[in-house]
This record gives C-alpha cells, structure tokens and sequence, in this order.
C-alpha cells in the first residue's frame, strides 16, 4: 500500500499530508489531522454528521476519499466559527436549546450554513428536506428548524 | 426503582422506604434562577466541534482494536486459531475467550463481549485484536480461523417459546412457574403482577374488547456508536476513556472481568452522543482493557455502524395479548394482560417492566398482568428509554381507545373517569402519591389541538403513558473558588443538558448568578459511586444532591462570616448570596457576598466546599398524554404525522427547553418506532437491515414541529418539586400513533411498525372482510 501524496485547502489554510488510496476523507481529518469535529455516525452517508463542504457544496466526507480532495478547497465545522465569533446557525442553536448529546450538531451546523449561503430565505419545509440527510435522535428536530429560521431571519437583517 | 433492568448489572440494591427529602414550597414559590433558559456551559464546544467524544481521543502509541464477530446466529465455537494473525508484523495483541476467566457476577455479560461455547447471536464477539493500523488489524482478523459447528436458531418470540425450539442455554430452567420445569427452554421467567379478582370484574362489564399485538424490536439509534480507548499501565494501573451512561458501573464491571481492584482504574466518562440506555452496559471496553494489557499500549476501540446494529444493546420485540372490560357508563371493571418479551441472547428482557406499567395510568379493582422473559438468537438487548412501557402501553391504551369508541365515549373523558391519582393503588402494587396524570388528560383535552378540524384520509389519536423513574446513588461536590465562583462535580453524565440544570440549582440555592458557575462530570477517582444515567434520575438525584452540597457551603459560608464579625454563627442567615447577621446581630455590619467570603477563606479556615452523598429515593412517577393526528395514504399505506402535542407532568422544570427537548425527542423516537424502525431477520437468523439507510429513523421532513405542553404537578420527595422527564414521553406515542392511524385507516392497527406495507395489507384484508 503505497501513500498519496495530497495537497489541498482545509478552512483556507493549505495543508498537505500522505493517505492510503483507501482512506476516506473524514478518515484523513480525524485520525490524520487531528480535526475531530467531523463526526462518524454511519460511515455509509446517512447521518450527515461528517458534513463538510467541498469547493462550498454540502458533502459527506464520509463518502469522499482523502486522495480526491487534491486541489479542493474544503471546509470543516472547525472554520465555521471566526474566532470566538459563532456564525449566526451556531449562535442560534444555542439560543434554541437545538441540541442535546450534540454529535450531530457539527453536520447540522455545516449542512444549515450551506442551505443559507445558497437560499438565504428557505420555508419550514425547505429546510426540513435540505436537514434530511443529517439525523438527530435526540431533538426531534424542533428546536434545530427553528433555530436555522432564526438564523436566516438574522442573516436576512430581520 | 426502575433501574437497568439488566438483570446481570444490577446488583439488587436495598430499597429506602421513604423519600430523601420534601418538597419546599416556600422556596418554591420565590425561584429566581430555576426555570429560566440559560445557555448551557457545553454548548459553545458542541457547535463549534470542539467536544470530544468518545471517538475523538488519542492516546500516544495507541493501537486500533478490531473486533471479529460471528457470521452465525447460532453455533458451537470448536476451535479458534490465532496463530496466523499474531505472527502478522503490525499485530500487537490478539484475544479470544480465553484471555477472560469465568466470572460468576458477571456471567452473562462476559459471554456477551466475548462468545464462550457458543456464538449466540450474529455479530456475537469471538476474538479480537490490536494493531499498528487498522489495515493490518483488518488483515489479521481474516488470518483467525474459527471452527464453528452451526447450530438451528430462533429470532422470533413466539416461536423461541415453543417447546420444540432451539435451546439457546442449557441453563435456563424457567422461574416463576410451578411445578418447576425439568428441562431447559428459553423462558427465562414468568412475573404476575395486578390485584382484584379479573374474573368477577369482566363479569360486571357491558363490553369486552381482546386482542393481540406484535411489536418489532427497535434500536436506540444515537448517533455515536460505542467507542472507547483502555490504556493499561505496566503496574497494572489502568485508565479507560469512553463513551458511557455510567462510568461509575463501566468500572465495577470491567474491573471484575478483568480481575483487577476497581481503585486501579479509572475511567472518564467522554461527552456522550446520545444514549437512551443503550450505553449503560459494556460492550467493548473490557476487550479494550484486555488488548492493552496483553499489548502493553493504549488501545482504541470504535464500533462501526454494523456493528452498533449487530452487536450492542437493541430493545425487546413482544407480542402481547391483552382483554379489558368496561360499563356502558366508562368504568373500567377489569383489565388483564400477557407480555412476552425477547431481549436477545440472555436473560433480561425488559417483560417485567412492560407488565409493571401496561396498567399504571389506571385506577382499577381488578387487574392482572403477566410477563415472560424470553431469550431468542438476538444481540443481548439493552435498556431503551422506559424499558418494556412502550409496548406494553400500547397494546392496552390501543384496546382503550376501541372500548371508547364502542360505547360511544370521548377516549380522553374515558382515561379521566379511570385515571390513577394519589392514594390510588397501582396495577404493579405501591400507592401512588401525589401525580400529574388527571392535570395531563384535562391539559390535553383544552389544547386547540384536540378540537382542530381533520382533513380527509386524517385520524388522530391520543393515548397516555407513564414511568416510574429512579433516584439511586449518588455523590456530588461542590467548590467555592477564591473569586466567588463555584464549581460543581457529579458523577452522572450529561446526556441532554442537565450541567445547565445542575448550575441552575447551585445557583438558586447559593444566589448568585448562573454564569458564575460550571459543572463538570467528573471520573471515577474523584467522586464515590454514582449509579448511571439511567431511570430519569439525573435532574432529580444529582440535582437533589447539588442542592444539599450548596445548603452545606451555605452552612460553612454563615461560619465563615460569623467568625469575621465575631458572632454566634446561628446569628447569620444566608440571603440571595450574602451572608447577614440576624437577630440581636442584625444590622450590625454590613453584608458579606459569596465573593468576598471566598476570597478571604484563607485566613477563615481553608477552603470552602460542600458534598453530599445518599442513595436517592422518592423520584416520583410522571405520566404524560400525547395527541396525534395522522394522514394515511390509501394508496400506498405511508403514514405522515400532520401534528403531534405533548403534555406531561415535569414537577417542576428547572431548565423548561431541556425538558421540552425531552418530550420532543421521545415523541420523535417513538413516531420512528410506531412506523418505521424494525430489526429485520430473515430466515438464516442474520439482520437484514444493520444501517441507517434500511433502518429508517425519522428525518426532519417526516416530521412536524411537535408541541409541548409542561404540567407541574410537584414532586413530594424533591425540595424543587422536580419529577424526571426523559423517559415518560416515549410510551404514549407508539399507542397514539396506532389509535390515529386506526381511525384514519378505518381498521385497527395491531402490528407495529405500521410501514407502508403493513397499512395497506390491514386496509386491503379490511376491505375483503367487509365484501
């Protein structure tokens, strides 16, 4: 087995690092470069909790090999926050008590930022059909659809 | 009680007769801090990904640990050969069977995380190992050869009952049944509970309604699966991080297993993504332990998916029958009940529970109820929130919801004329005190929900539930830091927010501000035991506990002062944060702040801290009432959920969008239970849908928003009044669901989970019926 080399952008810093052909990218965040926020849930793409946005559209990093992000710019729940400037889906979501146990909080968090950059004024529904692919068990989700209407309200300037 | 109801972890524990504390209504009646929505102090981690869970530690030099799981559901282990794999370059530990030695407190857990004689179940554990990689673990588990001798299986209850049925356990001589059976079968046991004469009750009713249900087995779902990493030391001296619901009883386990003294390890407890009673046992943590110390370095062990599905703790299936008899008027004369549960490969089956509470939203005279445990060639089930209740509660409040109909009554009119209320006996034996069940129907019946119009095809249901809730060990500290914050430690892990919950409480007590405090969960070294996260026992019992430490450095606080003025210590009272001198004292100097007292503790005497250790008791019982309205398809049997209202008494709701948050996520749960979510076996005894796609939980767009209503009936044996809430709100949804799918559908719902083809086979076998 023999490594590739890889050289790409993770939240706009240039990183470069040796994958097995075989490793995902999530494998490659979390075991490679120490970026835990990306979750496993599932490893098959039906939780969403590795949620990242690649070259900014919504992807499962679960279901991307490390070798393909060659080029790319990704981006991880590690640079959805400026600092300790939350964006406003995060803030919201902890105004809303939108979490519980939180795992699925960080794919809910990329996944709802990627709705917002692409419709800034979604429907209940829209968002609850963009939020299909991110499970929560905890919430029932509720509290995570009115806190992503908050935030586009908020990014809206209501 | 209501603990874990598996058997094996459970040390039977000496039941405390009457509750710890009262309820202060006083103090109640002023709060200032407890119900407000503050932020929790872990949230900022959670969105932003920095918490770590159970997956997101590393240790330095540490291995992967892999785990090799039996193909078959059943069968004799002859031989295991492990030669190849630890001859392979990379490999560092291999274990099997016999790196664990027989353990007589912890039989059936031990066979669980690692197959003795037999393969139990598919995905049952028969070897592991550590290695550099996880390509090299990967390739040395195909180099173990295992020698199986397949054995016939059984995965369905009813058919594991049958006297001509694979025997899973030569063991296994069923209790609770005279004469004393002489051989082995896979009934565990048979418990009876109730009161009355059943007989003589139907005997006074005008309508008899009797039917039989099958409900299929579910999964927690949380969305973590079971990881951990085991570093044993070269002294023995051992540390296990992981991802539990009980760090506190993960110890005492692994700790036995492995044979080693329980001051020898010390387990953290990680941030937990969800757990629902799934995490309140041990799966792989002590074959973690075991590579470790066999390695001789930290190990990582992370459960895929598949493996969560095939090998962690599931909830029983059941199939029940259950006859209940009612005046023309709408009193109940009789009810009686047989619930047959199978929990997998070992005893444990939560059948006792299901019975216990089947009948608890009743006041009846008469009332019987039956329970079987049985084992099948399953994945040793585990608890699942308000384990057993969902079932069993929906095969009676689904007979309720025809018996009102029947006799032409509203089913909400029907439950309020039989509704248990204090001083009523319970259908499983204590009295009830003081409960909030008649405050829920009434809530229930004024919401806007229950006299909305319907739309065509639309059916809505409603049903009631309850649980029992726990209070349990516990041990908790608190510190008062020299700039007047307070720290607080519990040994309870935080599942949906109780640190929030347990600032809160300090904060009322102590009067200062929330922001001033944190708590953490601390590790098994650094508090005595706490039992698990388990039986909504959290808020109430870590929070009861966390209040009297915060009364203890209240107490310390008054000292510190008077010893500053130079007074009696009795003549110093402690009010909203400060302390002032009472009585002849009073208005002789000027208050003291926590702060400043604190910051002068030094030359008081020291430090300034409270604890508090007890075994909590009189955690009060909360019951709940949901209402459904459901649309079915006729074309296809696809079921939405249109709209969905929870009510249920909390006692009192320390922070109300956790306690809403519970309710929702209960009603979520138990909507994906009522519809979607099976354990699908074929033939050959192997799961057939081991992942998320085929193992259909709810998404955000099968759901409305669902609605809550708190009911604060306080709990007697809490000072805040505070009832548990997490598990009530899972029990009626099954029943509600099925009474609105039934009206929606004209024909009633016996078999969960009503997914699309089971909806139109009741429809379709309807219509033939009716032709």
């Amino acid at each position: 087995m023999s490594g590739i080399h890889v050289s790409t952008k993770i939240n706009g810093d240039a990183v470069e690092y040796v994958c097995d052909v075989e490793e995902t990218l999530l494998d490659v965040l979390r075991d490679k470069l120490g970026m835990t926020g990306s979750k496993e849930g599932c490893a098959s793409g039906d939780c969403g909790a590795c949620s990242v946005t690649v070259d900014g559209r919504l992807t499962c990093s679960c279901l991307m090999l490390g070798a393909e992000a060659q080029g790319r710019e990704i981006g991880t729940i590690e640079g959805v926050a400026k600092g300790t400037e939350l964006h406003p889906v995060q803030q919201k979501i902890l105004d809303n008590a939108a979490l519980q146990c939180g795992v699925c909080t960080p794919g809910f968090v990329v996944a709802a930022k990627a709705l917002l950059e692409k419709n800034p004024d979604p429907t209940e529904t829209e968002i609850r059909y963009w939020l299909a692919g991110n499970l929560c068990r905890c919430t029932g989700y509720d509290k995570i659809i009115r806190a992503v209407m908050d935030a586009a309200a908020e990014m809206r300037g209501n | 009680m209501a603990r874990n109801p598996d058997a094996d972890n459970a040390p039977v524990k000496k039941e405390i007769e009457s509750p710890t504390s009262k309820y202060d209504a006083e103090k109640a009646a002023s709060f200032k801090v407890v119900g407000s929505r503050p932020a929790r102090p872990d949230g900022m981690d959670k969105v932003t990904g920095k918490a770590r869970f159970g997956a997101d530690m590393v240790m330095p030099g540490q291995l992967v640990g892999l785990i090799l799981r039996s193909p078959h559901p059943h069968a004799v282990i002859k031989s295991i050969d492990s030669s190849e794999a630890e001859a392979l370059s990379g490999v560092k530990a291999v274990i099997t069977r016999d790196d664990f030695t027989p353990n007589d407190d912890h039989a059936d857990v031990l066979y669980n995380i690692m197959a003795r004689e037999k393969a139990l179940y598919e995905g049952h554990a028969v070897a592991a190992v550590a290695a550099t990689s996880r390509a090299v673990a990967r390739k040395a588990l195909k180099l173990i050869k295992v020698d199986y001798d397949i054995l016939p299986h059984v995965t369905d209850v009813d058919e594991a009952m049958s006297p001509d049925a694979p025997v899973l356990h030569d063991n296994i001589i069923t209790r609770g049944v005279s004469p004393t059976p002489t051989k082995p079968s896979n009934v565990v046991a048979r418990s009876e509970f109730g009161h009355g004469d059943i007989e003589a009750g139907f005997a006074q009713a005008d309508e008899i309604i009797e039917r039989s249900f099958k409900t299929a087995a579910t999964h927690q779902g949380y969305i973590e699966p079971h990881a951990c990493v085991a570093n044993v030391g070269t002294d023995g001296m051992s540390e296990l991080w992981c991802c539990t619901q009980g760090h506190f009883h993960v110890r005492q386990v692994c700790a036995s297993l492995l044979g080693i003294d329980v001051s020898r390890l010390r387990v953290t407890a990680s941030e937990i993504g969800g757990g629902f009673g799934g995490k309140t046992t041990v799966f792989i943590e002590p074959v973690a332990l075991a590579l470790s110390r066999k390695a001789g370095r930290p190990v990582k062990i992370a459960m895929t998916r598949d493996e969560v599905f095939k090998a962690s703790g599931p909830t029983a299936s059941s199939s029940m029958d259950v006859k209940i008899g009612v005046t023309k008027d709408g009193r109940i004369t009789a009810g009686y009940g047989v619930f047959r549960y199978q929990g997998g490969a070992f005893a444990g089956a939560p059948a006792d529970f299901g019975a216990m509470s089947a009948f608890a939203c009743y006041a009846l005279d008469n009332v019987k109820t039956e329970a079987y445990d049985v084992v099948t060639n399953r994945p040793k089930g585990a608890a699942y929130r308000a384990p057993g209740a969902p079932m069993s509660v929906y095969a009676v409040e689904s007979v309720v919801d025809e018996l009102a109909a029947r006799i032409g009554m509203d089913p909400i009119d029907l439950r309020l004329k039989n509704a248990a209320k204090e001083g009523s006996k319970s259908s499983y034996g204590p009295k009830f005190g003081s409960c909030g069940l008649v405050e829920t129907l009434e809530a229930a019946k004024a919401h806007p929900h229950y006299s909305a119009p319907l739309g065509p095809n639309q059916g809505r249901g409603v049903a009631s539930g309850f649980w029992f809730n726990f209070g349990g060990e516990t041990c908790s500290n608190l510190n008062i830091n020299a700039d007047g914050t307070v720290t607080i430690a519990v040994g309870t892990p935080d599942i949906g927010g109780s640190r929030a919950s347990m600032c809160i409480m300090a904060a009322e007590e102590l009067g200062i501000s929330y922001d001033k405090v944190r708590a953490i969960v601390a590790d098994t070294s650094a508090l005595g035991y706490n039992d698990t996260t388990e039986g909504s026992r959290v808020t109430f019992s870590s929070g009861m506990a966390v209040i009297k430490a915060s009364q203890q450095a209240v107490t310390e606080m008054c000292k510190r002062a008077a010893m500053m003025w130079d007074i009696p210590a009795e003549a110093v009272t402690w009010e909203d944060g400060y302390a002032k001198p009472s009585g002849p004292n009073a208005g002789d100097f000027e208050p003291l702040s926590l702060a400043e007292i604190a910051a002068t503790a030094g030359k008081t005497g020291g430090p300034i801290a409270g604890h508090h250790e007890y075994n909590a008791d009189g955690a009060g019982v909360s019951f709940g009432t949901h209402i459904v309205d459901t649309e079915v398809d006729p074309e296809t049997g696809k079921v939405d959920i249109i709209r969905y209202t929870v009510v249920q008494d909390a006692g009192k709701a320390i922070h109300p969008d956790y306690v809403e948050g519970q309710f929702q996520g209960g009603a979520a749960q138990g909507i994906g239970w009522a519809l979607n979510e099976e354990y699908i076996y074929g033939d050959d005894g192997k799961l057939q849908n081991a992942g998320f796609l085929d193992y259909r939980m709810p998404v955000a767009s099968d759901l409305p928003m669902i609605d809550t209503v708190i009911v604060e009936v306080p709990n007697p044996g809490h000072p805040y009044g505070v009832r548990g809430v997490g598990e009530t709100g899972i029990v009626p949804p099954l029943a509600a669901i099925a009474n609105g799918v039934s009206a929606a559908a004209g024909v009633r719902m016996t078999e969960l989970p009503m997914s699309p083809p089971r909806v139109l086979k009741a429809i379709d076998d309807a219509k033939v019926a009716a032709e």
